[in-house]
């Protein structure tokens, strides 16, 4: 049981690169790319995490009161944002294949076609 | 582990499993919305309120959004 | 290689790569047991040494500034590369929003979603200017409050039409805004150079705890970032949203007298 959240950040990655082997579809690789980037917020939380500590915010308990690491969660924040954005970068040239050559399915693409 | 914690990371296994295989990029635009709120809850349950504000926002609402659009411009030329 | 050998490829090495994250992370410390040194020690003087009481944004903005420079930076790219992709090209131009529905009328937006758009849009957005406003003293900050205000201006979309957002903003002024915020963040950075110290070295006065004009540079950079990740947002809907609404390829005379031959 203490190895579950590892397992899960595991599993997730190994899924979502099964995905984007495996997809035919562009844009169903892309939403799979994000889940593992998922994985690793799944990842960095759980190596953060201290048993019976609050959130990193001192607003209206002590200082000295127990409190999970603050440096993960300041990577995951970030992350999360910019990981969104670039995924819009992603469909915007897919939506540009597409128009090109008419077909979102990563087979038909090979082969270099003339966009 | 509180049985909480163990719930939640199950459900947040099972739901990337789900998107992954969901084959059509419309209904998985929904599905990953979905999973984009567990992820919140599970950020709120392993104590990052900050975390979960984002994903919350960006999980449920930018990424679906812009997937939705994407597939409408796609669609649409398909016509 | 056909997709079935792809599959098996995949599993074999794939099932490698599992067993051997598996021994990776089996020599981690148990869940629980959070060996962070750096972030004990941050959660310990923080409070004490620069008048915060959130201290991921003080990680964020203060102790680790220069990273979120670099971050910044890599989402103002992002949106520099989704305007430039999506760009109007040669042979595409402004149709009417109602091309593809000839010979029907497009249904109106329902009643109860312009009534929710009405009354969600000023709580959202006064929401976001708050969650930018008190990022260093409860959980927040510019990144969450400008995802949160490019949502309020997603609710006047979804109550109207993409005419209501032209008479928002222009496009101008929503790149001038991103800009100002990207530079505004360096520009404040420069401050502490200006003093003296290094670059982002929090420089002005740190003032009382817990008010909201504590913590020296932070409230300021969080407002550019808050700027700058709104106006990066709402460029990028509208982009996507005039590329699916708007633009549509100019030969498209061709089909229409086709169908109009018997």
């Amino acid at each position: 049981m203490r190895f579950l959240p590892y397992g899960v950040a595991i599993w997730l990655f190994m899924v979502g690169l099964y995905g984007i082997v495996t997809s035919r579809n562009l844009v169903h690789q892309i939403i799979s790319l994000s889940v593992v980037q998922a994985s690793t917020y799944v990842l960095l939380m759980t190596v953060g995490f201290r048993t019976g500590a609050a959130a990193p915010v001192f607003a209206d308990i002590p200082t000295s009161r127990a409190a999970v690491d603050p440096v993960v969660q300041a990577l995951s924040l970030t992350d999360v944002v910019v990981g969104a954005t670039v995924s819009a970068l992603l469909l915007a040239i897919a939506v540009q294949i597409h128009k090109k050559t008419g077909t979102l399915d990563p087979e038909d693409l090979r082969g270099a076609p003339d966009l | 582990m509180t049985p909480l914690q163990v719930t939640i990371l199950v459900l947040v296994g099972v739901g990337g499993t789900c998107v992954v295989f969901t084959r059509d990029p419309l209904r998985q635009a929904m599905v990953a919305s979905l999973f984009g709120i567990l992820l919140a809850i599970m950020f709120f349950v392993l104590q990052a309120p900050d975390v979960a504000l984002s994903e919350i926002v960006v999980g449920a609402v930018a990424l679906p959004l812009m997937i939705l659009l994407s597939l409408a411009k796609i669609r649409g030329g398909e016509r | 290689m056909t997709s079935r050998v792809r599959k098996v490829v995949f599993l074999v090495a794939g099932g490698m790569l599992a067993l051997l994250l598996v021994w990776g992370l089996a020599g981690l410390p148990h869940f629980g047991a959070a060996h962070a040194v750096d972030g004990t020690m941050l959660n310990q003087v923080s409070v004490r040494e620069r008048h915060i009481t959130d201290v991921v944004t003080a990680v964020n903005f203060d102790y680790r500034g220069f990273d979120t420079v670099g971050e910044e930076f890599i989402f103002f790219a992002a949106v520099l590369g989704v305007a430039l992709l999506l760009r109007p090209q040669s042979g595409e131009g402004s149709g009417h929003h109602n091309d593809f529905a000839t010979g029907r009328a497009v249904p109106p937006t329902s009643d109860a979603l312009r009534v929710l758009g009405l009354g969600l849009t000023p709580p959202t957005v006064l929401f976001a200017f708050y969650i930018v406003a008190h990022g260093h003293l409860t959980p927040g900050g510019g990144f969450q409050g400008g995802v949160i205000l490019a949502t309020g201006v997603l609710l006047i979309y979804l109550a109207g039409e993409l005419d209501d957002l032209h008479g928002l903003y222009t496009e101008r002024a929503l790149e001038r805004s991103e800009a100002i915020g990207a530079g505004g963040f360096v520009a404040v950075g420069l401050l502490g150079v200006a003093a003296g110290s290094a670059f982002l070295e929090n420089v002005l006065p740190l003032g009382q705890l817990g008010s909201v004009f504590s913590a020296g540079m932070v409230p300021l950079i969080n407002l550019c970032v808050g700027l700058e990740i709104a106006a990066g947002l709402v460029l990028l809907m509208t982009t996507f949203l005039h590329q699916t609404i708007v633009l549509r390829r100019l030969v498209r005379t061709r089909r229409t007298t086709t169908d109009a031959s018997p």
